[in-house]
């Protein structure tokens, strides 16, 4: 920021005004470029509702051969074919993101009592960059060690050879499974929710927990009775995020989730969980080379439209529930 | 970690109850319950399993890395081969890693500090500023798959065809440029929110104290604030550079499904390598593993472990900064 010796902040090319006009400008560009994305998003996306309506988030039929039909269709002269019913995409995404959401629940609050209350000062000094370690290690790495360690331990030590006959003529049990998914995907989420989940704890008001304190109730009740009800907006802002997170992520479930077009059933009981599966982030990168075939183009933006808008509902979501807890004097 | 959307608008302040955490005088143990015992059993249990797994994560990549890597790797590009001894390393990826890093910050950092001085120091008229805070929280949450989509449409049109490899009239819109600009849409919301919190730690005198001698209030940004503000700025830009480094969909998409430069012919020398595909260390680590084109995964060991020493290098950079200023001192209000 040394710019040169002149103070040049006198001159005309610095003006006050100027400048608020150029930041003001950058700022716009930004809010158009997200308003543009938005649109361009769902206007490409609709072809694809159009042909299916309600029928897009339905059962019925394989995604990945309806996927192949509107690849092809688009290749041809002919008729353009939109029939795609995402139910196993959708289903695939609530049972991972929703059990790597509840698993990272509990262990990060659990974790985030421990690191702001509980932790000796030389466990806290280790525990912090380990949770800011694990936030920062990139998904590709995440998958590359699923794909390489959790995958074959969960396909040659837990999963039965009677298992894998039992459901031979239909898929195969080779340790791409929900389980392998919903453990990755949790030890992502988990330190995000962790560093979300202190930063709330450390805010509650030392004289809230020292008013407990003073009557007699000991550390661990005065921690789960005040710190963390008082601390509930940003838990259900941290889970939000972690939502958000697991929805969108890709590419490792990409490589970990099996990626077949399958709902895993709860009523196969332990097997469900050796199941494969394709979320609907995963399905737009394991297709990205038939973007050039427009139906197929259209059915993806689908995917992408699906994504954002459950995103963007877990926010305003998010924001609801902390704005009605922050009713009852509920800070941070 | 600095989280950029959850401190919110209020942000919570860390300085405010580090006083008080240690409040063993007096208590009596008869009065912890065995169910208070054993959570708290859970939580020393799950504090150590966040620990086992982080050391289990760095020791097995740096034992298969050091197996497996060797220096030839990081000097050859990947060709084509029918065993791992034939098909190179991956030298290619690793320039590539550091261009779109380069590029991808370089679009960010300006903007994203450009946004947080305008929503400190200006913010009016007070509608746009409130849109603006929300458009960076809403770009935070937006997948990265779907800004690789959005990227996808913005750079084949032709209006953006210089960017990218063209033929007949049909733009190939992926390169170097289309891949960067989207990871600095991922990198922004990070240094923006860092560049806030610094500027809104900076008590109010402070400003006061320039505008009295005379001082425009973009000189005093420029001199002062930011200046005051650097490390706040230096701990957005290193995070947003570790999301650009790692992310892998946007470069799956965006920057051609190759893994070496594919320069485009007719362009003078840095222009023709931005302008065409490439790849990224962790593009080639997607496709090494066993689930991609290439399943190379001694490979893609090595080139993790490549990935994973820069995300330690960036981390050990915050750690760095944030100790300094902690020691230089801050403004006491």
């Amino acid at each position: 920021m040394e710019g040169g010796g002149l103070p040049e902040e006198y001159g005309p090319r610095w003006s006050d005004q100027r400048a608020e006009r150029l930041l003001g400008a950058l700022v716009c560009t930004v809010v158009a470029l997200l308003l543009a994305l938005i649109a361009t998003v769902f206007v490409r996306a609709w072809p694809s509702f159009a042909h299916n309506g309600l029928a897009w988030f339905g059962g019925g039929g394989n995604v990945d051969d309806q996927l192949n039909q509107i690849y092809l269709s688009g290749l041809g002269a002919g008729h353009y074919v939109y029939t795609f019913h995402a139910w196993q995409l959708i289903w695939s995404t609530i049972l991972i993101v929703g059990g790597a959401v509840l698993l990272a629940l509990f262990c990060s609050l659990f974790v985030a009592v421990f690191l702001v209350e509980f932790a000796p000062r030389w466990m806290s000094n280790v525990l912090q960059p380990v949770v800011r370690f694990l936030a920062s290690v990139p998904s590709v790495i995440y998958g590359l060690l699923g794909v390489l360690v959790v995958v074959p331990f969960i396909g040659n030590h837990l999963v039965t050879e009677p298992q894998k006959a039992s459901v031979a003529g239909v898929i195969s049990l080779s340790g791409y499974s929900l389980l392998a998914a919903v453990l990755i995907l949790t030890v992502m989420i988990a330190p995000l929710m962790v560093s979300i989940f202190s930063d709330g704890l450390r805010a509650v008001r030392p004289g809230w927990l020292e008013g407990s304190l003073g009557l007699g109730v000991n550390r661990w009740r005065t921690m789960w009775k005040i710190g963390v009800r008082t601390a509930r907006p940003t838990l259900v802002a941290g889970t939000v995020l972690a939502v958000a997170r697991g929805i969108g992520e890709a590419v490792m479930l990409a490589m970990v989730s099996g990626s077949v077009a399958f709902a895993p059933n709860p009523a196969d009981g332990l097997i469900f969980f050796y199941e494969p599966s394709r979320p609907l982030a995963p399905t737009i990168v394991k297709n990205i080379d038939s973007l050039g075939s427009k139906p197929a183009n259209a059915t993806l933006f689908a995917i992408a439209a699906v994504l954002l808008f459950s995103a963007a509902m877990f926010s305003l979501a998010g924001w609801v529930a902390r704005r009605a807890m922050r009713k009852y004097g509920a800070t941070a | 970690m600095a989280s950029p959307v959850a401190t919110g608008p209020a942000g919570p302040s860390p300085t405010q109850a580090p006083a008080p955490r240690r409040r063993r005088g007096g208590e009596n143990d008869a009065a912890w319950h065995l169910s208070d015992r054993i959570g708290l059993a859970v939580c020393w249990a799950l504090g150590l399993i966040f620990c086992a797994i982080a050391v289990a994560i760095v020791v097995y990549l740096l034992v298969q890395g050091i197996k497996f890597l060797k220096p030839s790797m990081l000097t050859t590009p990947a060709s084509a081969g029918f065993s791992e001894s034939e098909t190179g390393g991956f030298s290619d990826a690793l320039i590539g890693t550091l261009i779109v890093a380069v590029m991808g910050i370089a679009i960010a950092l300006p903007v994203g500090v450009g946004i947080a001085v305008w929503l400190v120091e200006y913010g009016r008229p007070a509608a746009l500023a409130r849109i603006a805070e929300s458009t960076i929280e809403a770009i935070a949450g937006i997948p990265s798959i779907v800004l690789a989509l959005f990227g996808t449409v913005i750079f084949s049109s032709t209006a953006l065809g210089f960017l990218s490899r063209s033929s007949e009239g049909v733009v190939f819109g992926r390169s170097f440029f289309a891949a960067a600009t989207m990871l600095s849409l991922v990198a922004l919301p990070l240094v923006a929110a860092s560049t806030r919190e610094g500027l809104n730690s900076i008590p109010r005198h402070v400003r006061e104290a320039s505008y009295a001698v005379g001082k425009t209030k973009i000189a005093t940004t420029r001199r002062i604030l930011l200046p005051t503000a650097r490390p706040q700025v230096a701990t957005g830009a290193m995070l947003g550079l570790g999301r650009i480094i790692g992310d892998t969909a946007i470069i799956v998409v965006l920057l051609g499904a190759t893994q070496n430069f594919a320069p485009v012919e007719g362009a003078p020398f840095p222009l023709n390598y931005l302008r065409g595909a490439g790849t990224t260390l962790t593009n080639f680590v997607y496709e090494a593993s066993p689930t991609g084109n290439l399943n190379q995964p001694q490979k893609a060991y090595a080139a993790a472990f490549v990935l994973l020493l820069m995300v330690l290098a960036l981390n050990a950079a915050v750690d760095v900064v944030h100790r300094r200023a902690g020691k230089a001192g801050s403004w006491s209000s």
